[in-house]
């Protein structure tokens, strides 16, 4: 008799102890902000967005406007998403929207996978609008039909949705800016000519594939007839496992000059290599600032590199969000908006016969820029 | 009696024969299509890289043997790790102490599963499961999802995987790591009664609580072990990588228990032994280190690789056979 | 053959109130109602109109795989494979679906696939009893993912909702019921039947309980072992249909970890990885405990790193809980 009673007892609080672990998973998320020592200027308050209480039906609180926003990222424990989600998480908020109007999700896995059953909570929740930086651009189709069956707005920002899943995509940088500008840093790098490879992320990785292929289209040119790629490797977004590909390139090339890694784990793992052998081989790629400070310098391993501005990236996708969602655009090519201080965008064609809003063209970071960027993400 | 020791003896020895001869082949094979392969540049280069599964092998060897598993390792390692590299990051601590500190942090987390196994009497697996999930988590937690960048490392700590002051100049720091510790290994394990203590909790668990071995404690010491190697583990691996991220190490537990299950340990307790882990994780090593080198396609590498480990342990149970019926044979004489 | 095939241990104890109420499936029961009310309490949303069983829709179709997992824990022995045989039917549904073939003929072939890597896995198993199934199946693991891998590449095989009927498994409803949780109801009676209440499934025990005593016995173990094991294959083909109806695509990264949740799920119903031991309600209230939890947490969008915790720590609490029982018990006799 009393091993039932203490069998149930210890349920009993268990179940107690999962309700104040939730209770208190919500104060902990808040603390990062106060006690954060991280250099960044904009911090990450990324979890804490939506503790339990401030589940709140959004007209509550007023202020700009109603209904929820959520941004749903590529997967938790990644500081380039915490930037994304820093910069969508500082524009709503500069547009008068509270906190419980915000929702930021990480998934916690970059499967497409994970972000079905994310987005499915989100259309439970009835949020206004979902911006997605998708893992698949296709398997998110027949969820985001659903949420859209529902008058939920999808959008899609830095990596993107087939064309009949979202009203528009928040583009980082045009594929062929990004073809064309590594084409050149390649080019440049090499001296006009030689053997050159590409160390890339997953073979699935749709961005990655479209950058490729663009580098591609932007080689058949005459000016770049001088250079021979002679292998596109695939680090899958691991660190050893992009070491170990750096490593056979440069065991199987003895003639390389270049290789370009237009994934941040790459680029990462490649400058360390490259720097541990003291290899004559030059990096470029794209790659974030704080990680690559390291590497970057005229006679490094890393001359310079290029990327974009998560944080802007996550801002203009806010911005978008919230246009469509009060009507001022429908996701049209040729309509025009106003994001905030970002000035004024415009809704252009893309490739694959959706339209899309390019941020910008990608950013140089060079030996002079880089101390002032490392601390920044 | 001499007799039959020597024949115990042979039969340890020719089971290891047959990996080694599978390596062998595997080796020729490799070194025939790419003469760059047996070079000490890219030997060394594959050491380095693998240094973290040849010593997280180990431990996994001895938690194998006492009849348990650890599938938590990849999520120890991470969190130490990272502890030890925020560490540094914010306080500039000696390379030393960043060492010690993450072992020790990995020592204390092995020693919570080892608790929660022996007195909780879960089963390792589903511990192990658990915690795999709850290290990593609060491995994301305590970075805030941040990662701790090569230029927030001290130089003397990202030059560690780099230069040769451990190994007396002739091997890398890494290498010579790992060195020490399967010399250290192999001598407890073979010749102390700390290593026979494991080996007879594995065989037969009553047999050794009868003979005075505190079961309990063997076992908790194994995980305490365990997860003091993955401290370690995770400082060499942030040193080689010169960073520190929340989701590095994932999936590594497979990779362990794939060497130690093809160097011949088995998985129900009492039996490996150090040199077989250690060519358990040598073909480890070898297929992830050579396939690119032979230009197999990207796509069939994880195929190859499993069909390796299959037909390994499958070699190594034939072996096995054909041996238990020569001695069998040799008794009937 | 009744005392030495170890089926003492299951034949039927007198019925008697005390014992009923102190099984383990009751805790499980106290776990899903507190769950159910943290969760209606913490989010508006929960028991919201059909949201309750859209929620299902999130977790279910992992589960079909964990039904056939309990069975392989009670032989005593474990399946890692189960993911990476989902994806490689699901792969070869997509595949051959490109290829022009029917949808029909497709899940034929994604179930034969699911099949085959099942009965491999039972082959090899049953014609080197030495081996432990944990290598094995770790080996066909990689295998299998491998041959998803070299068959697709880098690309992704899609389009599969353009049949709307294939997408209606997943998506689709009868009333407000979602059509995969009737379908998961049908096979989870199914299991729960053959286990508990049929010749098959007492064998399943006796193995689980004693190997060597039911092999005396009369049992064809290692028959046993094989059907078992190629019904998973079986069962993780029918993951695999749901979960591309889910996503409309399918590439060679899809269902993995699988594994590792549906031993979850089991192991929290009450089957021990050390065989003989579970029953069946006590796995569908683990599935629906864990399912829900996830859920519920999902809606008060609690952060994804918290969420890896809590589940973590609800798995080892709740198995550990019944011992913590017993480790006073033996503090007090001493």
């Amino acid at each position: 008799m009393k091993k039932k009673v203490l069998s149930v007892l210890l349920a009993v609080s268990m179940i107690g102890a999962m309700l104040a672990g939730c209770g208190s998973a919500s104060e902990q998320a808040a603390a990062p902000v106060a006690e954060e020592t991280a250099p960044a200027k904009e911090e990450a308050p990324a979890e804490e967005a939506a503790p339990a209480e401030e589940a709140a039906p959004a007209e509550e609180s007023g202020a700009a406007g109603e209904g929820t926003f959520a941004l749903v990222t590529k997967s938790a424990g990644n500081p380039y998403n915490e930037r994304e989600a820093a910069g969508f998480e500082e524009a709503m908020k500069a547009m008068g929207y509270s906190d419980s109007q915000i929702i930021i999700r990480h998934p916690e896995s970059a499967t497409a996978d994970a972000q079905i059953t994310t987005i499915n909570e989100l259309i439970a929740q009835n949020v206004s609008a979902i911006a997605i930086a998708a893992n698949d651009q296709d398997a998110l189709q027949p969820v985001c039909e659903q949420a859209a069956s529902q008058g939920i707005k999808i959008i899609s920002l830095d990596s993107t949705l087939n064309a009949a899943s979202r009203l528009t995509h928040v583009n980082q940088a045009g594929t062929q800016i990004i073809g064309q500008t590594l084409m050149d840093a390649v080019k440049d790098l090499a001296g006009g000519e030689g053997q050159w490879a590409i160390l890339s992320a997953t073979s699935q990785a749709s961005n990655q594939n479209a950058w490729i292929a663009a580098m591609k289209e932007v080689m058949e040119g005459e000016d770049y007839a001088g250079l021979e790629l002679v292998e596109v490797a695939y680090g899958d977004d691991e660190y050893q496992k992009s070491v170990d590909q750096t490593q056979a390139l440069l065991t199987n090339y003895p003639d390389l000059k270049v290789i370009c890694a237009p994934t941040t784990v790459g680029i990462m793992a490649a400058a360390g290599v490259l720097q541990d052998k003291g290899s004559a081989v030059k990096l470029t790629g794209l790659g974030l600032p704080s990680e690559m400070a390291d590497y970057i310098g005229t006679d490094n391993v890393c001359p310079y590199m290029y990327l974009w501005n998560p944080i802007d990236v996550g801002r203009l996708g806010a911005y978008t969000s919230v246009a469509l969602v009060n009507g001022d655009i429908t996701g049209a090519a040729g309509e025009t908006f106003t994001a905030g201080e970002m000035g004024g965008y415009e809704i252009v064609e893309a490739s694959d016969g959706g339209t899309e809003i390019i941020v910008g063209p990608p950013f140089a970071f060079t030996p002079d820029n880089i101390d002032e960027w490392k601390s920044v993400y | 009696m001499e007799k039959k020791k020597f024949d115990w003896k042979k039969i340890t020895g020719s089971r290891e024969m047959s990996l080694v001869i599978v390596l062998i082949v595997l080796c020729l094979f490799v070194q025939i299509r790419n003469s760059s392969f047996l070079t000490s540049e890219t030997l060394e280069d594959m050491f380095r890289n693998y240094a973290v599964i040849f010593i997280l092998a180990l431990g996994m060897m001895c938690v194998l043997l006492t009849g348990g598993i650890d599938i938590s390792i990849g999520s120890t390692l991470a969190f130490s790790g990272m502890a030890a590299g925020l560490v540094m990051r914010d306080y500039m601590i000696p390379t030393p102490v960043s060492f010690l500190l993450s072992m020790a942090i990995g020592a204390g987390l092995g020693l919570v599963v080892g608790m929660i196994i022996t007195k909780g009497k879960v089963p390792p697996i589903v511990c192990t499961l658990g915690f795999m999930n709850i290290y990593r988590g609060l491995t994301y937690l305590i970075a805030k999802s941040q990662w701790v960048a090569a230029y927030q490392f001290t130089d003397s700590f990202k030059n560690f995987a780099l230069t040769k002051y451990l190994g007396f100049g002739l091997v890398n720091n890494m290498i010579a790591v790992t060195i020490y510790c399967y010399i250290i290994f192999f001598v407890v394990m073979k010749w102390t009664t700390i290593g026979r203590r494991v080996y007879a909790v594995g065989s037969n668990v009553e047999a050794a609580a009868v003979s005075g071995i505190n079961i309990g404690h063997v076992k908790i010491g194994v995980y305490t072990l365990m997860g003091f190697l993955c401290g370690l583990g995770g400082a060499l691996w942030t040193s080689l990588y010169k960073s520190a991220q929340g989701d590095m190490a994932t999936g590594i537990e497979m990779d362990v228990i794939a060497a130690c299950v093809v160097g011949g340990v088995s998985l129900t307790g009492g039996r490996g032994s150090v040199v077989g882990v250690f060519l358990g994780s040598l073909t480890i090593a070898i297929i992830g280190k050579a396939l690119p080198l032979i230009g197999v396609s990207q796509f069939w590498q994880s195929a190859i690789k499993g069909l390796i480990i299959l037909v390994a342990v499958i070699l190594n149970v034939l072996a096995q056979r054909t041996m238990d019926k020569n001695n069998l044979r040799r008794r009937e004489m | 053959m009744a005392t030495k095939s170890g089926r003492t241990i299951i034949a039927d104890q007198p019925f008697s109130w005390k014992t009923f109420f102190l099984k383990w499936e009751w805790l499980l029961v106290i776990l899903f109602l507190g769950i159910n009310v943290m969760n209606a309490s913490l989010s508006e949303y929960y028991l919201s109109g059909a949201g309750l069983f859209n929620a299902t829709n999130s977790f279910l179709e992992k589960a079909f795989v964990a039904l056939p997992m309990a069975y392989i824990l009670v032989l005593g022995d474990i399946d890692i494979s189960v993911g990476s045989t989902a994806c490689l039917s699901a792969v070869m549904l997509a595949y051959f679906y490109n290829l022009g073939v029917p949808m029909g003929l497709c899940i034929i072939i994604c179930l034969l696939t699911g099949t085959i890597c099942g009965a491999i896995n039972g082959l090899i198993l049953t014609k080197f009893t030495e081996l432990a199934p944990m290598i094995v199946t770790l080996g066909t693991q990689i295998l299998y993912r491998g041959i998803a891998e070299a068959m697709l590449g880098d690309e992704a095989r899609g389009g599969l909702s353009s049949v709307k009927w294939f997408s209606n498994l997943y998506w689709g409803k009868i009333g407000i019921v979602p059509i995969m949780l009737i379908c998961f109801i049908v096979c989870a009676v199914i299991f729960g039947f053959v286990l508990h209440k049929t010749f098959f499934g007492r064998r399943l025990y006796a193995i689980g309980a004693n190997k060597l005593a039911a092999e005396y016995a009369g049992i064809k173990v290692q028959k046993i072992r094989m059907i078992v094991f190629t019904l998973t294959g079986t069962f993780a083909a029918v993951t695999a249909i749901f979960l591309a109806a889910r996503m409309g695509s399918t590439r060679a990264d899809i269902a993995t970890g699988y594994e590792l949740e549906a031993i979850a799920m089991a192991v929290l119903g009450g089957f021990s990885t050390d065989g003989g031991k579970g029953k069946f309600p006590g796995l569908i209230l683990a599935i629906f405990i864990v399912g829900m939890l996830r859920y519920g947490l999902g809606l008060v969008n609690m952060a994804s790193q918290f969420m890896l915790v809590v589940i973590g720590a609800l798995l080892i609490i709740t198995v550990m809980l019944p011992n913590i029982k017993s480790m006073f018990k033996v503090k007090k006799k001493a």
